[in-house]
């Protein structure tokens, strides 16, 4: 046994530290998160030539054909860092739906050029109902003589605006199930695809409304099998969701470390405000909260590499965990620092912010602790 | 990053899964370990035993050197048996201060004849130890330890009082630690003494505690005599020798405690089971689903964490204060898991045993109110949120 990185990957979280640190200070995440955008074609084309865009695709796709393991190193340091930008929805959304659900001549087509940062996808699956299952999936397509209609409303669906395409979970068959569950690739512009962007309280990660009012489709816009879409639209939430929950321990351990730097340096009654053990004890709760985060985070995504049949109990034991205590710790972070906590001018409101948001992406602590529940048979 | 074992640690498991599967009866598990503390007392015969016949098969102190009667084995192969004992139910190893502290302790500063004679009788449970180390005006703050060890001759006479000593009452030796250079700063002047608790001058009075169980002691020294042989780690070096102990202390718990939480989470999703609430069994209550999923997650959490703290001991390194962090989380999880069967029982919580409707006997009442001592034995929640802020953070001390 091994729970630890090794050499390859310690070099990985040393390049991307300081790729972050040159590319992406809190000056530049500042600029960013009020342009609509969300990113810089400069900064986009630099994490490219790092070959992080094709990270976890195989080889034959320009991808590096690394495993989620690699992957977690490299999203704690976009955490650290809050990046803002489409990494997420592109990378690890659209173009995991691509590589799990689609044909040969798709992933040909759309992979390469995600990995190369020519195009972008995202995925739009969530709706207002907020519902997480199969059932939520309610955009109906309406099939006549091998066309498609695609009719209703996507909510929370990240980055849709700066998309090259859209992949869009739809329901080819009625009902509440599984089986009825398509998911289609949508260029950007299809008539009758409208896209509005959201204001958001994490302003780092930009959120839309998708609406397709009949919109018109042939076959070929078919990702995967019409019918099938869910098994492997399960999959990528899966390993987004481990991914995310990579982010938010590089997210946490960067509140952890500008909150005990600050309570060595602060003075109130004449000492450091560490060494008083009102404020000493929290952050070593931080502590435990950051240290647990890592290690479910980091055991499920060596779940899923190996294809484990834990790995979506592990999935669910891992966002259930870091979503509560990224939240715990934040919230913490500003509490320790006080009223210059409480400014826009310091960056802990960004990852506050980001801790809230990430909660409710892909399902918060409740949702994931009754997959649990329902996992292990209680 | 690997979680797989070796062909050699599959064997070793299966050894290990197919040994326990013969020799641990059930009603063990009913009669000293439904809930996951320390055994009551009417179990130690019991125990006894079954140290024993671990011992014969080889399984006490695989982590120990040959020489001193181990296995020389790895953490690797600890964590393993850990688990399976786990998995079995299988009850805990009684002399658990010798093979979890005083053990280590002496083959780390011992003299040749030192580590010939105590350490095998330990993993045999031959010879039970205890340990001296609080007192009533030194708890958290164990530097201002006042008991007394002056010499005389090639003896030292020993007076004062130690409290909280868990199985002291049954022990053979205690890992005593007396002031005996009371002129030196505090921490300078403290040895590490080996007594038998045989000695004339040592008296064991049990403590009986809010459960109503006398688990723990107070022991009195008058006048007790040790000879300087039983020194370990030499004169006036008794606070690092002592550190070297909670050290160990804080690893053998952190494997002990992995089973120990996971025992006690079985048993409680039984109980959730086998309990209804409104006609439903209460694991199909909403409410109570959630606290116990959460449950199962952070018993999970805590063995991964624990995981990457075996990862750093394979590759060398000491244990550090991190396992502060381990103990603060145990503590927590299992004083909450205590109350959630409280909860599950409702009303029934508040019968113990003798009563007919009480649940199971009254077992949970018992391991619930033991629970509240887990946060200040073995060092205070506090003093580890201290040593995490210091030593892991680098906080100022106060």
């Amino acid at each position: 046994m091994n729970f630890g990185f090794n050499d390859e990957q310690e070099l990985l979280r040393n390049t991307a530290r300081k790729f972050f640190e040159n590319e992406c200070g809190s000056d530049t995440v500042r600029r960013l998160m009020e342009t609509p955008e969300g990113i810089s074609p400069d900064l986009w084309k630099k994490i490219a030539e790092q070959g992080w865009l094709g990270l976890i695709y195989p080889e034959s796709y320009d991808g590096m054909g690394l495993g989620l393991v690699d992957l977690v190193v490299l999203m704690e340091e976009m955490g650290r860092a809050v990046v803002p930008g489409p990494y997420f929805s592109s990378v690890l959304l659209g173009g995991l739906a691509v590589l799990e659900a689609g044909s040969e001549a798709q992933k040909k087509e759309w992979l390469p050029r995600i990995s190369a940062g020519d195009k972008r996808v995202a995925l739009a699956w969530m709706e207002p109902s907020a519902q997480l299952g199969p059932a939520g999936i309610a955009l109906t397509a309406v099939e006549k003589g091998g066309r498609y209609t695609l009719s209703g409303t996507k909510l929370f669906v990240h980055d849709a605006h700066t998309a090259d395409a859209l992949v869009v979970a739809a329901r080819t068959r009625p009902g509440a199930g599984a089986d009825g569950v398509s998911l289609f690739l949508l260029p950007k512009g299809t008539k009758g695809l409208e896209i509005a962007l959201l204001p958001t309280m994490d302003q780092t990660r930009k959120l839309c409304e998708v609406t397709c009012s009949d919109v018109a489709v042939g076959g070929d816009a078919l990702l995967g099998a019409a019918g099938s879409g869910w098994a492997p639209l399960s999959r990528v939430l899966d390993r987004a969701t481990v991914a995310l929950c990579a982010e938010m321990c590089g997210g946490a351990q960067k509140v952890l470390d500008m909150t005990v730097e600050y309570a060595k340096i602060r003075q109130a009654f004449g000492r450091p405000i560490g060494s008083y053990q009102g404020v000493k004890h929290r952050a070593a709760d931080m502590l435990v909260d950051v240290e647990n985060s890592k290690s479910i985070t980091y055991y499920a995504a060596w779940a899923l590499d190996e294809n484990s049949p834990e790995a979506p109990l592990a999935v669910s034991m891992a966002k259930a965990y870091v979503s509560d205590a990224f939240r715990r710790v934040s919230a913490a972070g500003i509490q320790l620092h006080g009223g210059i906590g409480f400014t826009w001018e310091h960056d802990l409101h960004l990852y506050f912010k980001r801790a809230k948001g990430s909660e409710f992406t892909f399902g918060d602590a409740t949702h994931h602790r009754e997959r649990v529940a329902q996992l292990v048979n209680l | 990053m690997d979680f797989t074992l070796t062909p050699e640690q599959e064997s070793f498991r299966d050894e290990v899964r197919a040994w326990l599967g013969r020799n641990v009866q059930q009603d063990w598990v009913a009669r000293l370990q439904r809930g996951s503390d320390i055994p009551r007392p009417e179990a130690y015969d019991l125990l006894r035993q079954w140290q024993r016949r671990m011992y014969e098969a080889g399984f006490v102190g695989l982590t120990w050197p040959k020489e001193s009667g181990g296995r020389g084995l790895t953490f690797m192969e600890e964590m393993i048996l850990q688990q399976e004992m786990a998995l079995a139910k299988a009850p805990p190893v009684l002399n658990i201060l010798a093979i979890g502290m005083a053990g280590p302790t002496i083959i780390a500063y011992g003299t040749d004849e030192q580590k010939k004679r105590y350490p095998p009788k330990m993993l045999s449970c031959e010879e039970i130890w205890c340990q001296g180390y609080s007192e009533p005006n030194a708890g958290s703050d164990l530097a201002s330890l006042q008991t007394r060890a002056e010499k005389d001759g090639d003896h030292y006479v020993v007076n004062g009082q130690k409290v909280w000593t868990s199985l002291a009452h049954i022990a053979d030796w205690m890992m005593l630690l007396a002031r005996t250079d009371p002129s030196a700063p505090k921490h300078k002047g403290i040895t590490y003494f080996l007594l038998d608790m045989k000695s004339p001058g040592v008296t064991v009075k049990p403590l009986k505690q809010l459960t109503g169980d006398a688990e723990f002691n107070e022991v009195y020294f008058d006048n007790v005599r040790i000879h300087e042989s039983q020194i370990l780690g030499g004169l006036h070096n008794g606070w690092a020798v002592g550190l070297t102990t909670l050290m160990y202390e804080r690893l053998a718990l952190g494997f002990g405690l992995q089973v120990r939480l996971r025992i006690a989470l079985d048993s409680l999703v039984d109980l959730a089971r086998a309990t209804k609430k409104n006609g439903v069994p209460v694991t199909q209550d909403p409410v109570m689903r959630q606290k116990l999923a959460q449950m199962w997650i952070d018993t999970e959490v805590f063995k991964y964490t624990g995981a990457r703290a075996i990862t750093k001991l394979l590759k060398g390194e000491l244990p550090g204060p991190e396992a502060s962090a381990g103990k603060m989380m145990w503590v927590e999880g299992h004083q909450r898991l205590q109350e959630l069967a409280m909860e599950i029982e409702g009303p029934f919580s508040q019968l113990t045993h003798g009563s007919e409707w009480a649940v199971a006997d009254g077992l949970w009442q018992h391991t619930f109110l033991r629970s509240r001592a887990n946060s200040i034995e073995g060092g205070t929640t506090e003093i580890q949120r201290n040593i995490i802020g210091e030593r892991v953070l680098g906080l100022p001390k106060g």
